[in-house]
């Protein structure tokens, strides 16, 4: 399992970041792995932190009933797993499942919080790291929508 | 080959026909006289329906190695008529036609091919000569996109592709099932998993214009330069030499002075819905 300040320093996600805050993040932070087809969250439940994934694949999922579901989107080492921790009312808007087996590490929502009301710095350096994964997300879910592969005129 | 009058094809005879998709197969063609024309990696052809009409079609092999390859996915009369020939059959094509893949200036870089849906043809036809001449490339990495994995074309030889340690395939979809054991995500979000310089890439991109914009930024945010990206349009061609107006783009014509284009000479124009 990975040693959470080390992992967190080489993160891509955190990327130049400050070693203060790092510190800081590490103070939340703790080893985790899913074995495949394990869930580590389920839709509706409280989003209590993230994870940043140092090795294996998760697959979003949206569940129907009486049918497959749907797999929004994968997501692998290197990535992070789970926004929802940043908007009220923190709940899950999506199954996460382990598709293959993870190595990561999973940061404490609530311990986050509360560091960041407390530290505008550490507050403001999240937000300027997840604004634009949520802009990206968005984006991609737009092209998703768009289903540009579908027919074409020709 | 060209007839005297540009606009009068020259007869092929359909060698074979490859199934890709539930919608879309390759044909291979020859001349019912002489030898398949030369062509560049990225140009196209169009190919006559009799009776029914003409449309674009890249090609998607290699040029001087047997019948001429075009992938075809049936979606509108004259696709679905070229479609449903067979072995034997005949039909019009004229060409070669519009601007290549810039291979020889992309020699000494890193390539990123990247293709969604049907664009995987035309990349094809630039990955098959970089691949015979490897050692002129840097990393080469290719991204695929569909809509589902039903919807992949080339599937069988994408897995020898992926057997190769030299070159990178990724490939995602944008819908799948939880038995789809690949990547689900739109392709310009995947662009952080190919291996490259930025510094020293050069990108190919093919596949739908929307896909191709979003790619595009996806790559300029990754710090490849616009000019070292290209992108191959397909707009609404029908001439093939710039003489009806039909894929007017702004000042460009797409059949002369593409379909392929660096991103620096048409992203303004591609960022105008008016034309």
């Amino acid at each position: 399992m990975p040693d959470p300040k080390s992992a967190l320093a080489k993160h891509p996600f955190f990327a130049g970041i400050d070693p203060a805050i790092v510190e800081t993040l590490a103070e939340c932070a703790h080893g985790v792995s899913f074995p495949a087809g394990q869930f580590l969250a389920r839709e509706g439940e409280p989003a209590s932190g993230f994870f940043l994934l140092e090795s294996g694949t998760v697959a979003l999922e949206l569940h129907r009933p009486g049918r497959m579901p749907i797999v929004l989107e994968t997501l692998r080492e290197g990535e992070v797993v789970g926004t929802s921790w940043v908007i009220a009312p923190y709940r899950w808007s999506c199954d996460v499942r382990a598709v293959e087996p993870i190595e990561g590490i999973a940061i404490d929502a609530r311990c986050l919080r509360g560091k960041s009301e407390s530290d505008p710095q550490l507050g403001y350096e999240l937000l300027k790291r997840f604004l634009p994964l949520f802009v990206q997300r968005l984006e991609a879910v737009r092209l998703q929508l768009l289903d540009v592969y579908g027919e074409s005129p020709a | 080959m060209r007839a005297a009058d540009p606009f009068v094809p020259s007869l092929f005879r359909v060698e074979r026909v490859s199934r890709e998709t539930a919608d879309t197969i390759t044909l291979a063609l020859s001349p019912t006289q002489g030898t398949p024309p030369a062509f560049l990696p990225g140009q196209f052809f169009m190919l006559y329906a009799f009776g029914i009409g003409e449309i674009p079609v890249s090609v998607s092999g290699l040029s001087g190695e047997g019948p001429l390859l075009h992938t075809i996915r049936a979606v509108g009369p004259v696709s679905q008529a070229l479609c449903q020939l067979e072995a034997g059959d005949v039909l019009g094509a004229r060409g070669p036609y519009g601007s290549p893949w810039p291979l020889a200036q992309a020699a000494g870089s890193d390539l990123l091919l990247i293709a969604g849906g049907l664009g995987l043809a035309p990349i094809r036809s630039a990955l098959l000569p970089a691949l015979a001449e490897r050692e002129r490339y840097g990393r080469i990495a290719l991204l695929c996109g569909a809509r589902s994995p039903e919807g992949l074309p080339f599937g069988p030889e994408i897995g020898r592709w992926r057997s190769q340690p030299d070159l990178q395939v990724e490939v995602t979809v944008d819908h799948a099932s939880p038995a789809w054991r690949g990547s689900v995500g739109v392709v310009p979000s995947r662009i952080p998993y190919a291996r490259f310089a930025p510094e020293r890439a050069t990108a190919f991109v093919c596949g739908p214009e929307v896909m191709m914009r979003f790619t595009a930024l996806a790559l300029l945010g990754a710090g490849v330069a616009a000019e070292r990206i290209f992108l191959s349009l397909e707009r609404n061609m029908k001439c093939a030499f710039a003489v009806c107006g039909r894929c007017q783009m702004g000042p460009t014509f797409v059949c002369r002075d593409g379909p392929v284009f660096p991103y620096s000479r048409i992203a303004r124009l591609l960022s105008l819905r008016e034309i």
